[in-house]
């Protein structure tokens, strides 16, 4: 998720020092993990493990959430009745918050889903609290069951500091892409095709500007600062190599982004501002009024991620579509958008069984799962082509983050890259799109903000 | 001067006093002194709020001076005194004095109307607002305000406007309807005018609730918060970040605890010194 988690976590744990008035900040957090089974062989066959309980936190509390893990649950407690799940369903934020607490105290839940950020998984990571599951990927095959394009988005150097590479400290279930809705009406009325090309994209929206004046072809509401990060995402990835994107998106060290394709990208939203691609009040408008807007059937494309296809959107019925943006010449004709996958299970360092916590993870994350998960609605991360759905809408999203994640085409959340990107990069994007900052003064700004915490991160 | 037997002047509070406020001072320590000092302490710290905090000295405080971003955000709440404090009191002022002179029926009815708005959350009013100001829902002239890098802080600003006029209003009229009447008959017999009047009589006899309202108003403009998480978050740019939500997105969200504290404490002392400075200039002028 890359939706803005708040950490309240920080400050309760401030408050847990209150007692030692002179500690510096942090110093009462200390935690070891138990190595005691470390070396000891994975036991995969979760019915030789005698009995065991486990505890669960997990947020998958709304609609088909709750229903997939519901089924997978009863199947699995089925399966191997000597395991019994103690599952804690809290709210997405909700879980947020406690499970900072949680885990660096002494008796954390065994299984825990853990946001994919620095913040989150990466600062327990740092402190040790999370078990590497190296051992059990191995014993699994989780390395075949998921390809690297999304298993980077838990892998973490063992320091905490390295973000998209090193050791898997987490599993997810779902997977999410940014892509292009389409209302295929205004298309036909326009004597257009769907766009297959970047350029014909561009192309389409010239033709859609002179035939619908009254409105920008592109739909976007950027008041909340973020969502230009989603139309600026899938933008570079045209222009951009995808490693490069990766390195600049995880923070990782050895890119730039004053390079020409990155100028490129910043300059195409420039231009699609000033030929009304975009609407001159794009930085007003709300993100839900300008989706609600595109339901109602203003506009033509909108940029956003799979997650508003679960939002009905009646008026449209099957004339909205929704395909990965158009390659470009530039990409060499490769599909690949901006995307993430949804939040992973991971295990607690200090759990007692972590054979029965792996075993569980592998059952929900299993081929058979995510048929449970594409048949309750959800987008499985993997093996997602395959499955069927219930509306043409809900099956071209299964068909796009398939076939992104397939040709390794996935790239992260650009604001994933250093812990203060998220409100660099929005700012510096609205001040892009106000003409208030040129292309390359936009990519000094981010360059900064990388390069500082790069430098400090070593 | 002469001191009497038990060295300190009839009905001076013993220190058994002391004793009657220990339960209230043990809950203010603990509730708001503690974690005041507690916040002193981390504005000192290079802290990420998980592992262990360094040493930072006065960094954390020259950056607010230094840091444009920072500075920008203490900048724009002054503007916002301007629409929470001065305008509404102003307006307030010209309000309660129509309402009070004109002794209108159905008084009741108009403060209430008048004061309405303190009533609503202030998290009610910033959607219901973020839709007048919306391009593709909003209202009129002022659609897309938001969005606009010159309008959007006095946008934000008429909210707080908005809303604090009937606090103004009410406690305003609350003072001027404790005016004797006499002094209004007074200055009429001596030919004043309704605006002589209003600057001769009901200025001064209201200096204290002035004080009062803008010592409220100005707060609320200082620690504006709710409003701008709920319209801006700060955007577009940084034009309408304020001190308060600086702190908020350090401390949750981007693990910059001490940063956080320091621009907490820099805001809490500014706070106190202007609130010091209005009521020093109120008690001044009714004495």
């Amino acid at each position: 998720m890359s939706r803005n988690v708040f950490r309240t976590g920080t400050v309760i744990a401030a408050v847990s020092c209150l007692g030692l008035a002179a500690c510096a900040p942090g110093s009462s957090g200390g935690s070891s993990a138990s190595k005691s089974n470390a070396s000891a062989p994975a036991q995969t066959d979760p019915a030789k493990l005698g009995k065991v309980t486990l505890t669960v936190w997990d947020q998958e509390v709304r609609g088909g959430q709750a229903k997939q893990i519901t089924q997978l649950n009863a199947a699995f407690q089925k399966k191997y009745p000597n395991i019994t799940i103690k599952r804690v369903p809290r709210s997405f934020d909700d879980l947020g918050k406690t499970i900072k607490l949680a885990l660096s105290g002494d008796n954390p839940p065994d299984v825990a889903e853990v946001n994919n950020g620095r913040g989150d998984m990466g600062a327990f990571v740092k402190a040790g609290q999370l078990l590497d599951l190296g051992k059990y990927a191995k014993a699994y095959g989780w390395d075949e069951r998921y390809p690297q394009s999304v298993r980077q988005y838990s892998s973490y150097s063992p320091d905490g500091k390295t973000f998209g590479t090193g050791n898997l400290y987490g599993l997810p279930q779902v997977g999410e892409v940014v892509d292009l809705y389409v209302n295929t009406e205004h298309l036909q009325q326009a004597g257009l095709a769907m766009p297959t090309t970047w350029e014909q994209l561009v192309a389409a929206m010239k033709t859609l500007k002179a035939k619908r004046p009254g409105e920008a072809p592109m739909v976007l509401g950027d008041l909340d600062k973020w969502p230009a990060i989603h139309v600026f995402g899938p933008t570079q990835a045209q222009f951009v190599a995808p490693d490069d994107i990766r390195k600049l998106a995880f923070g990782q060290k050895g890119a730039n982004w004053k390079t020409p394709g990155n100028q490129q990208a910043a300059q195409t939203l420039v231009d699609w501002m000033k030929a009304g691609y975009l609407d001159a009040k794009t930085i007003g408008t709300g993100y839900d009024n300008a989706n609600k807007a595109f339901s109602q059937g203003k506009g033509t494309f909108l940029m956003a991620g799979t997650w508003l296809a679960a939002d009905p959107m009646p008026a449209l019925g099957s004339k909205v579509r929704f395909i990965l943006p158009p390659p470009s010449k530039a990409a060499g004709g490769k599909e690949v958008s901006t995307g993430g996958t949804g939040i992973p299970w991971a295990i607690s360092s200090k759990t007692k069984h972590p054979d029965a916590a792996a075993a569980y993870i592998n059952f929900i994350t299993s081929p058979e799962a995510m048929k449970v998960l594409a048949s309750t609605g959800n987008v499985p991360v993997a093996n997602t082509s395959e499955q069927t759905a219930a509306t043409p809408l809900d099956k071209d999203v299964l068909t796009a983050f398939g076939k992104v994640v397939e040709a390794n085409g996935l790239v992260p959340y650009l604001d994933y890259a250093t812990p203060t990107m998220a409100d660099t990069l929005g700012a510096a994007l609205q001040d892009l799109l106000a003409g208030r900052k040129t292309p390359a003064q936009f990519l000094d700004t981010l360059q900064q903000d990388y390069s500082g915490f790069v430098a400090k991160n070593g | 001067m002469a001191r009497n037997g038990s060295g300190r002047p009839p009905g001076e509070p013993r220190a058994i006093g002391y004793l009657y406020v220990l339960p209230a001072f043990l809950l203010y320590a603990g509730f708001a002194l503690f974690p005041l000092g507690r916040a002193v302490q981390l504005s000192f710290y290079d802290w990420d709020g998980q592992t262990l905090g360094t040493w930072a000295g006065l960094r954390n405080y020259t950056d607010v001076f230094t840091d444009p971003i920072l500075r920008g955000a203490f900048g724009h709440t002054l503007v916002l005194i301007l629409f929470f404090a001065l305008l509404p009191v102003a307006i307030g002022l010209l309000l309660a004095s129509i309402l009070n002179r004109a002794r209108v029926r159905g008084l009741g009815f108009f403060r209430t109307v008048v004061f309405l708005p303190q009533v609503i959350a202030m998290v009610v009013i910033a959607i219901a607002w973020k839709q007048i100001y919306d391009p593709t829902s909003g209202f009129g002239p002022v659609r897309g305000w938001l969005g606009d890098y010159s309008l959007a802080l006095p946008a934000v600003g008429l909210i707080g406007t908005w809303f604090e006029i009937g606090l103004a209003t009410v406690l305003l009229l609350a003072g001027m309807s404790r005016i004797p009447r006499e002094l209004y008959e007074a200055a009429r017999l001596d030919g004043a005018g309704p605006v002589r009047e209003f600057f001769a009589v009901t200025l001064p006899s209201v200096r204290g609730e002035i004080a009062v309202a803008l010592t409220l108003t100005i707060i609320a403009a200082l620690k504006t918060f709710d409003l701008i998480y709920m319209t801006t978050k700060g955007s577009p740019g940084t034009t309408t970040l304020v001190p308060s939500y600086i702190v908020f997105d350090r401390a949750f969200r981007t693990n910059q605890v001490g940063s956080a504290a320091a621009v907490g404490v820099t805001l809490t002392v500014l706070i106190f010194a202007i609130s010091f400075l209005v009521n020093r200039i109120g008690d001044r002028s009714t004495s």
